[in-house]
């Protein structure tokens, strides 16, 4: 299986730091690879892409090339499809902006979770405020979880965009996203997927799934910050306007105003890029394709029932997702406040968060205001949860304010 | 009696955190309501405020919020009530003198003096001001709609 001894090796923040890092689903440690990638490009080719007179520019525009090859490759889809964004956030607005405000109308209906991250329902509030598009909500069960029955009768011929994360930041649950864009196609509707939490985790080919446009950022899969990725179905992707115009975007304008746009990807990518980050995205999918996504998606499966299955037995822990599969444990301590929890877990070298997630309408669903989220990546090991249990059997009250104090 | 025992400190905590003062919110019209909503943490507080004649009547605060938050909020109500707004000022700003380590008269805060290490804890210094900020909005509304008439 994977070998975790060389894994840790290969990442500076885990050979440096005694902390037991459990916050991945907010962001995650870069290797060597990666570091030195962004590196390399400042130290070696600090030059501009697709402005190649020159030898140097040339070859840094052959690598940006690349990369748009490499996160093709990991998504199994053609390179014409990746379009480099500043992050999901970015990959989602320019979605709602650039496709649902163009083409939704009044009595069409947005259907989404109650579960979704701000990033991918605050947009669609100001889509269906400007388009008049409704927005309707598949109800989710007593656990939180979106069941294709509850799908199937949430969607009906009215519904247009259909838009969910594929795994959810608050409860890490896993949506059937195949089914989901089987029925939403048939009824013609486009599938947006969140893949801020599963593209990182899971063996994603965009193909077998059939997702119309899927969502992610690089540095929560090892990659550097203020990059990420709207992959589009080719003729979606044509059919979507930029929101950001600017140059590289345009092939020619004129003084009257035409403006003749690049075809996609292109014509989404105005100014210059974060080429390092992109540069660096690229060593993050090829870091991540050698260790084998079937190999990651497999450990953190068995990490998060070990996690489970450890902290089960603590009778002053409430879980909230006991079925989850992707690494996001959330729990509460009876009696105690989130943050103080985390603030105390810090203290003895843990990083987890404490919060509402960026997922507030969630909160009606689960029924607690806030709460703990401990999410693991591949490079985390048992031991550490071992530890961790250890330092979370041991709290009270009184400690928790004895290290403030 | 001297706040500056740790256990003592820490006693003080725990009981207006687990027996918050003041924590009622009540609607009357006589009260302004001021809502805190940390942008950096979870916390979600109301707090109320009465004030007549240039003297705090009435503290009071509601809502979730962590340990030190509360206490503090519970601490500090406390103190500052039936406090005119000069003295409530004055104390105010020995409170947060204390929580930026420059020279304070620890004489004024009684309870709050409880928080005096709060300062070596950079990211909780936010929790124990949470609830002193609403009050200090509160008073300068009051001074600025008294000016008004």
């Amino acid at each position: 299986m994977l070998d975790l001894t060389n894994i840790r090796n290969e990442f500076p923040m885990l050979k440096k730091n005694n902390l037991v890092y459990f916050d991945n689903a907010a962001t995650t440690f870069k290797p060597y690879k990666v570091i030195n990638a962004v590196m390399d490009y400042y130290e070696n080719c600090s030059v501009n892409v697709h402005r190649g007179d020159y030898d140097l520019s040339f070859q840094v525009s052959n690598q940006f090339d690349q990369a748009r090859e490499a996160v093709a490759k990991y998504l199994n889809a053609t390179s014409k499809e990746i379009v480099f964004t500043s992050g999901a956030s970015s990959s989602l607005n320019l979605v709602a902006y650039g496709y649902g405000q163009k083409y939704l109308k009044e009595g069409d209906v947005i259907l989404s979770t109650e579960a979704e991250h701000a990033s991918n329902i605050l947009p669609w509030f100001k889509v269906s405020e400007v388009t008049k598009a409704k927005i309707e909500y598949i109800p989710l069960n007593e656990e939180g979880i979106l069941s294709i029955e509850n799908f199937k009768k949430a969607m009906h011929d009215k519904v247009k965009v259909v838009t969910l994360a594929q795994v959810s930041n608050v409860l890490g649950h896993k949506v059937p996203m195949k089914e989901i864009c089987k029925i939403a196609h048939s009824y013609g509707a486009v599938v947006v997927v969140d893949g801020a939490q599963s593209v990182p985790h899971l063996k994603m080919d965009v193909q077998d799934l059939d997702i119309d446009f899927l969502a992610f950022s690089a540095h929560k899969m090892c990659g550097p910050t203020g990059v990420g990725v709207l992959y589009g179905k080719y003729d979606l992707l044509q059919a979507t306007d930029p929101f950001l115009l600017g140059g590289g975007s345009n092939a020619r304008f004129d003084i009257c105003g035409n403006i003749l746009l690049k075809n996609a990807p292109y014509k989404f990518e105005a100014g210059t890029p974060a080429i390092e980050g992109v540069l660096g995205l690229k060593a993050a999918v090829e870091y991540l394709m050698d260790i084998g996504m079937e190999h990651i998606e497999e450990y953190e499966k068995e990490l998060n029932q070990y996690f489970v299955e450890k902290l089960r037995p603590l009778e002053h822990v409430v879980i909230y997702n006991p079925s989850g599969t992707c690494g996001i444990v959330t729990f509460n301590v009876k009696g105690i406040f989130a943050q103080d929890v985390a603030s105390y877990l810090s203290s003895k070298g843990f990083a987890i968060r404490a919060g509402n997630h960026c997922a507030k309408i969630l909160i009606d669903v689960i029924q607690a205001s806030e709460t703990l989220r401990a999410s693991v990546y591949f490079y985390n090991t048992k031991e550490e949860i071992d530890a961790f249990i250890q330092a979370l059997s041991e709290i009270t009250l009184e400690k928790c304010i004895a290290v403030v104090i | 009696m001297t706040y500056f025992d740790q256990n003592l400190m820490r006693a003080i905590i725990m009981d207006h955190y687990t027996n918050p003062r003041n924590k009622k919110l009540v609607e009357d019209e006589s009260y302004k309501t001021k809502h805190m909503a940390s942008e950096s943490c979870i916390d979600d507080i109301y707090v109320q405020s009465k004030i007549e004649d240039g003297v705090i009547k009435d503290l009071r605060f509601d809502g979730v919020a962590c340990t030190i938050s509360t206490s503090s909020t519970s601490i500090m109500t406390a103190l500052l009530k039936n406090k005119d707004i000069k003295q409530a000022k004055h104390i105010i700003a020995q409170y947060r003198a204390m929580l930026n380590e420059l020279d304070y008269d620890s004489e004024l805060l009684e309870e709050a003096n409880c928080f005096c290490n709060l300062s070596k804890q950079a990211n909780r210094i936010k929790c124990g001001l949470i609830g002193v900020d609403a009050i200090s909005e509160l008073i300068e509304e009051n001074e600025v709609s008294n000016d008004e008439q």
